[in-house]
This record gives C-alpha cells, structure tokens and sequence, in this order.
C-alpha cells in the first residue's frame, strides 16, 4: 500500500495561475491546504536573461513533468497525426506558467458570456456556427466582476481603466463591461514605437490603450517596478515584478500557516469511495507511492492534465473516467487562434531590443461583438496587439518580405538593415467550441509509467477562418497606417497544443453537457472542484489568465463559506 | 474503501522503468546535457567533431554568415565552434544528422571540383549550398548558425559580441531606462554575457 499521508482538508493538484490562487483564500480562512506540484522551486539563477536558452531550449531546465506528457494532436477523427513537439507549450515549477507567460491580465469581453443569447438576440439564432456546442455561461460579467477586482489587486496589475461604474475614459478599454475601480497601478510605460501606433490607430479612429499586465509599472506589494530588460518573453523576472503566484499570492497563503506544498509530487491518481465522493490523491515522490487523503481535491493542472487526470482515475462509480459518467470530460475543447499572425517591415529602426511583450498598444474595436456583425458571415472577432520584445537569435531569423535570400551576402545585408525594423501582431481571435472538437486518451502513446497522454482531435471551423481573416485585415490596415512598407500574412495553422487551451471540464448548471456547476465543483462528485482554462466555455479574444484566476478565487471562496456542506 | 485502479507494485513496476525510459526520452536528455554545457561554458572548448569535419562546418557556417563588406560573420562570431560544442551537449541527438550532412557536403563538393568543400573557391561553395538549400540539413544549418552567431557568448558562439553588434543589439542590461527605449537614439552597447551579472553567475545560486 502507499504511504498513508495525514488528512488534510484541501488538496490542489498544481501549484500554478489557478492553484496557487485558490491556496490564498482558502489558507486566509483557516482551512488546511497541501498543495501538490510537479516541478521545483526556481531560483533568480534560473531567471537569466539568456535568450539561447529561454527561447530556444524549452527552459526551464528542471523536473519538467509536462514534457513527458505532451498531447498528441489530429485535426479531426480521420485525418494523420500532427507532428508531436517535443515539448509542453506550459511548464511546471511553483508559480507554473505565471514565472514566464507574458503577464497579460485581460479581462474577457461582456458578450464572451453570453455568445449565445446575445448572437440570437442582435442578429438570429441561424448565426451560431453549425455543429457548435457553445452555451452561455452559467452567469455574466457582473457576477466576476468582484472576483477580477481581488485578483488584479492580490496579483498587482498594472493598466488604464477604460469603464467604472459606467464613466467611459478614453485611455482605457471604452468596450470594457464596467469596473468598480482602476487598476493598482497606472499602465506599464509608452515606447515612441507605441506611440507611433497609437497615432496611427487614432488616425483610423479607433481608440488604442495601453494592454493591462500582472507586472509591476511601479513598486507594488513590497516588490518592485519592471525593469524592461527584455527578457520576459519565456523567461523568469530577475527582480520579482511579473505577478506570478510564485511570488504573490503562494506565499501569502504560505504565510497564514495553512498551506504546505509539496513539490515533485508527481500526481497519478484522483482516489475515491464506494459513495462517490473523493478521499484524496495518490502521487509518486522519488521512488516512494503517496495517499493524500482530504475532504477537498482541487484538480489546478493545465487544461490537458485536468481532462487526462479525470480521465485516467477509472472506478466502478466512474468507469470512463472521474466525473464522467455523461461522457462531457474532454468535451467542447478550444485553443486560440493566435496563428494567422500579421509582420510588417518599416523603413527605420523601432528600437524594440528592450521591453517586454505585455508593454504594449491594444485594439478592440474588432473583438468580441465589438462591432455589428450585420454584414459580415461570422461571429466573434480578434483583439490587435502590439509591443516591444526583440532579441538578437530572433531578430536575425526574420522574415525578409521576399526582399532578400535566405542565406549569404545579401541575406546578411537585409538583416543588418532590418533586424530592428519589423513587428509581428499578437492576435488573439474568438474560437468556439464544436462537437467533433475534443480531449481524449491517446490509444498508444503513453508516458514514461505508462499512463496514455492526451488526444488533442480538434481544427478551426469556418467561423474561426472568417474571424482570423477580419482580424489580420484590420491589423495590416493599422500597420500600413504607421507607415509600413511590406506586410507578410502567416496561416492560421491548426490546433495543436497551445499556451491557450480551453474546455474539457466546462463549467454549466446543466450536468448533461457540463462537467463542473457554476461554483467549479463537478456535477457529479460533491468534493472534487477542477480550476484553469478547462472551465471555461468560450475562449473569448483576449489572455485567459486573470479570468482563470477570478473563477480560481470564487470557486476556493465558495468552498470556504459551504465547508460544511462541500466537505461533509 | 480506497478504489484504486493500479496496483502500488505494479507502479514501483512502471516507475522503476520510469528511470530508464526517462533517459531515453530527448527532452530529458537535453535538460541533462544542458546542466553539462553550463559546467563546460568557460572552460576549455570540446567539441565532438572530427577535426576534417569540423572544418567542413566552419567553412559553410562562413557561406551562410560571411564576412564581408558588411562586417564580420559566422567565423569571426565562432558559430561552428558552438555548434561542435553544442553536439556533445544539448544538440546531441542532431550529431549524426550532422555527420551524414557533412558528409553529404564534401561528396557534393567533390563531384563538382574534385576537393573537399572547404578547399573550393567561396562561388563554387555558393552553388554546393544552393543545391541544398531546401533540405532538412540546411534548414537544421542555418539555425544553428544563426544560434552560433548571436547567442550570448556563454556558448561559444558569438565571440567578441560580433553577432550583436551585426544587428545592432545593445547588449544585456538588467534596467533599462526610458531613453534606452527611445528611437532614433542609439543606445551605447554593453558587452557582457548574462552570466558576467553576479545574479546568475555560476554557483551563484
């Protein structure tokens, strides 16, 4: 038998943006936490600005569980494997993810929520996409209005409110549903690369603002103010001004006295009783077997490995699977569209070696129903960004815009003169989920104890195509408005894995086609809450991380104040 | 009752077999053989290339970078040097790519001039790489040659800051100020390695 563990109250299963957010409120409120994680504690060692190695060889370089996990993918039930990358697009550590994603801390548009009630009641029902699964969300904007509010705050993030309570401000977001309050702390600083799109956004009328990021602008919550030393992008902050929970909420809630994290646990499965109810996790620890047990599981991995756990942790009650017996584990799956990108070639130096790709110029007149869809044959649409973040591996490995060869002389040439002349768009473009779109278990490829990896079988649907399209049109617009001289369209490509990765577990009051209820607990096991971007039911055109934290908060929140009944 | 479907044996089974399958896994190894490149990083280069073939690479990384009217390049900047070195650490599953690509190249080269690549004149070199430009090799080639070029120069490549200087890359800082974000004023280069910072220096941490 394992190694039998104390009880604990709560068990998460992922120290990362969602986990190690949920830890805080439930320590804060007396309930005893373990947080469970696979990878290390990283040092500022393992922050260096070192681009060979952040940006091209799948830092960072410690126990990587993911890596021995990465989803294959096929774009339909039918159709040849993709090529399997050789690594996770997310990572393990304490923080997870939050220690090297770009920090953007969007929160989602209004009609995100309710895409279809809305889409029925602007322009007829006949516009939601054939064969799509979409629902509304079990409420709207309002009801995590308080919970993005927190979380901005706990985290510290840094941009300009466009809506409170109502009163539009041009420097902000105007499409944004209302705040209570302005962001902790002013935006995160204006380049005249920045400001040299932002004129060109105004001079198409549109309303450029500064894109809202869980960094630092100034000192904040005893850390300091960014140092835009470029090396955000895939890399560590040297000085602890990205918010990642790593130094934000974990140790706060490590503080109260109430959290204890484990790490290298190495979670395999979720156990369960003869009534339904989960007792705890088993996990492996060097050589050794561990049980866990506890009132509580909070399932806070990444999209892929929430669905695989639930998957994998096969009973007599749930013999498909933990919180499956309707068949909706690994359903209504969705990355972003963020391929499709747009580049631009202009005639001088933006000087854009420094900064950080969160420091940076947004549109969202094209995103969300941000603009009447009368006359176009879609639904959805694409937020524009553009930053700086420029390095010199990447920098060289530039398009050259069918102006030079790839190799030689005259390669070399165009470089020297364009290395620092050119900018790719971030482009991130509503995707729906549809039936045939899904997670599963791979049938032969397995990890290294011999558990099946995840199935990805999913592609973009016409929708997707029309919205991508829309977007990169607007985008070159803005970039010919600034001056540029060349434009290169990137496909769309397909859906792989990505840093954006939706559904699996949605959430939704109806258990027949929804994984986990309005609170995040699963229909269908009362003790068991699944956190991350595998709740969520639309993927939205914006980062989805402060909305994965929000709904992370709320869900630890409503636990803390239904103990009695969740924990029973 | 604690359902479980896997017996605690039969995991011991599969993680004791963990081990050796881990190894065998190229992600893992590479994390591996990066631990080892960073104890090697200053001191003496080892690459694992045999000496003609090593001169083969340095030869076509100068076709790709050359120095010319506009600078230094791949040789001054040491590029194969940091692919040779980087074959014996994390490039390692690419080194028998390397040792038929190489090889592939000089009978290329012999076929048209009767010597080995490196002994042809720079336009006969030209046409040899035209001839594989659209290969899998010259693909893996240029990017690494472009890695070996403007990397910080803890890898051995981008030797004497010649890459960053290329394209004008003000070098590593750890605070940059609003007038080094400024365009059209260019920012004085700093020529430090990111481990030449106290921060993340070699047993630092």
């Amino acid at each position: 038998m394992p190694i039998n563990l104390k009880p604990t109250d709560v068990v998460i299963v992922g120290m990362g943006a969602a986990g190690g957010v949920a830890a805080l409120p439930l320590a804060q409120a007396g309930v005893k936490v373990i947080g469970l994680e696979a990878g290390t504690w990283l040092t500022t060692r393992d922050f260096a600005p070192d681009e060979l190695r952040n940006n091209y060889r799948a830092w960072p370089h410690s126990v990587q569980k993911a890596n021995r996990e990465v989803p294959t993918h096929r774009p339909n039930a039918s159709a040849p494997y993709s090529p399997r990358p050789a690594f996770h697009p997310m990572m393990n550590g304490v923080g997870g993810t939050t220690l090297h994603y770009w920090a953007q801390s969007w929160r989602l548009s209004p009609w995100d929520f309710k895409v279809v009630s809305e889409t029925t009641r602007r322009y007829g029902a006949s516009r939601i996409p054939a064969g799509s699964t979409v629902e509304d969300w079990p409420f709207g904007i309002e009801e995590i209005e308080r919970y993005y509010d927190i979380v901005e705050h706990e985290l510290g993030v840094s941009g300009k409110a466009g809506n409170i309570d109502g009163k539009i401000d041009r420097r902000g977001n105007i499409f944004e549903a209302a705040r209570r309050r302005e962001y902790p702390m002013p935006p995160l600083r204006w380049t005249d690369w920045h400001e040299k799109m932002a004129a060109a956004a105004r001079k198409l009328g549109w309303n450029p603002f500064p894109g809202p990021a869980a960094i630092n602008s100034r000192s904040y919550d005893s850390r300091p103010g960014c140092a835009y030393h470029g090396f955000c992008a895939r890399g560590g902050c040297h000085v602890n001004a990205k918010g990642s929970t790593a130094v934000t909420t974990i140790p706060k809630a490590q503080k109260t006295g109430n959290l204890d994290i484990v790490t290298e646990a190495h979670v395999t499965q979720v156990n369960i009783d003869g009534n339904g109810r989960v007792t705890g996790v088993t996990y492996l620890k060097g050589t050794e077997e561990y049980f866990q047990p506890a009132s509580v599981v909070l399932l806070g991995m990444y999209t892929y490995e929430n669905v695989r756990t639930l998957l994998l942790s096969k009973s007599k009650a749930f013999p498909n699977g933990l919180a499956n017996n309707r068949g909706q584990v690994g359903r209504h799956y969705m990355t972003h569209a963020t391929g499709g990108g747009v580049q631009a070639l202009f005639t001088e130096n933006l000087n854009n070696w420094y900064g950080l790709p969160a420091q940076g110029v947004a549109v969202d007149e094209f995103a969300a129903d941000n603009f009447d869809h009368s006359s176009v044959d879609f639904i959805g649409g694409g937020n524009l960004f553009v930053y700086s973040d420029r390095r010199p591996i990447g920098a060289a490995s530039m398009n050259t815009f069918g102006k030079a060869p790839q190799w030689g002389s005259a390669w070399k040439a165009f470089v020297k003169q364009n290395a620092d002349r050119w900018h790719g768009a971030y482009m991130q473009k509503t995707t729906l989920p549809y039936e045939d779109n899904y997670l599963d278990l791979d049938p032969t490829v397995k990890d290294p104890l011999g558990f099946p990896v995840c199935r990805i079988t999913a592609d973009f649907k016409d929708n997707e195509r029309k919205a991508a399209t829309y977007a990169a049109d607007k985008m070159e617009q803005w970039y010919r408005a600034a001056g540029a001289t060349d434009i290169v369209r990137n496909p769309l490509g397909t859906m792989g894995p990505s840093t954006h990765a939706y559904g699996g577990t949605r959430m939704g009051d109806n258990p027949a086609s929804n994984v986990v209820n309005r609170w995040g607990i699963t229909h269908e096991v009362p003790n068991l809450g699944i956190l991350g971007a595998s709740v969520m039911g639309t993927s939205g055109s914006h980062n989805p991380t402060l909305t994965v934290q929000a709904l992370a908060w709320r869900t630890a929140e409503y636990l803390v104040k239904n103990w009695a009944v969740v924990s029973r | 009752m604690i359902h479980s479907t896997v017996s605690r044996r039969e995991l011991l089974k599969r993680l004791g077999m963990a081990g050796a399958v881990t190894l065998g896994l190229p992600g893992f190894d590479r994390v591996l053989a990066f631990q080892r490149d960073l104890v090697r990083a200053g001191a003496a280069p080892a690459g694992v290339l045999a000496a003609p073939e090593a001169a083969t690479l340095a030869a076509l990384c100068s076709r790709i970078i050359p120095s010319d009217e506009n600078g230094p390049g791949a040789a001054e900047a040491q590029a194969s040097v940091y692919i040779d070195r980087s074959l014996g650490g994390w490039l390692a599953p690419s080194r028998d790519a390397y040792a038929a690509g190489l090889a592939e190249v000089d009978a290329a080269a012999r076929a048209r001039g009767g010597k080995r690549f490196v002994d042809l004149a720079p336009a006969e070199q030209d046409a040899v790489l035209a001839a594989i430009e659209d290969t899998p090799f010259f693909g893996m080639l240029r990017t690494h040659t472009i890695q070996g070029t403007f990397c910080d120069p803890v890898y051995g490549g981008n030797a004497g800051f010649v890459g960053w200087d290329l394209v004008g890359y003000p070098g590593v800082r750890l605070n940059v100020t609003v007038a080094d974000q400024r365009m059209g004023a260019p920012v004085k280069p700093v020529r430090r390695s990111a481990y030449d910072y106290a921060m993340f220096a070699a047993g630092a941490h």
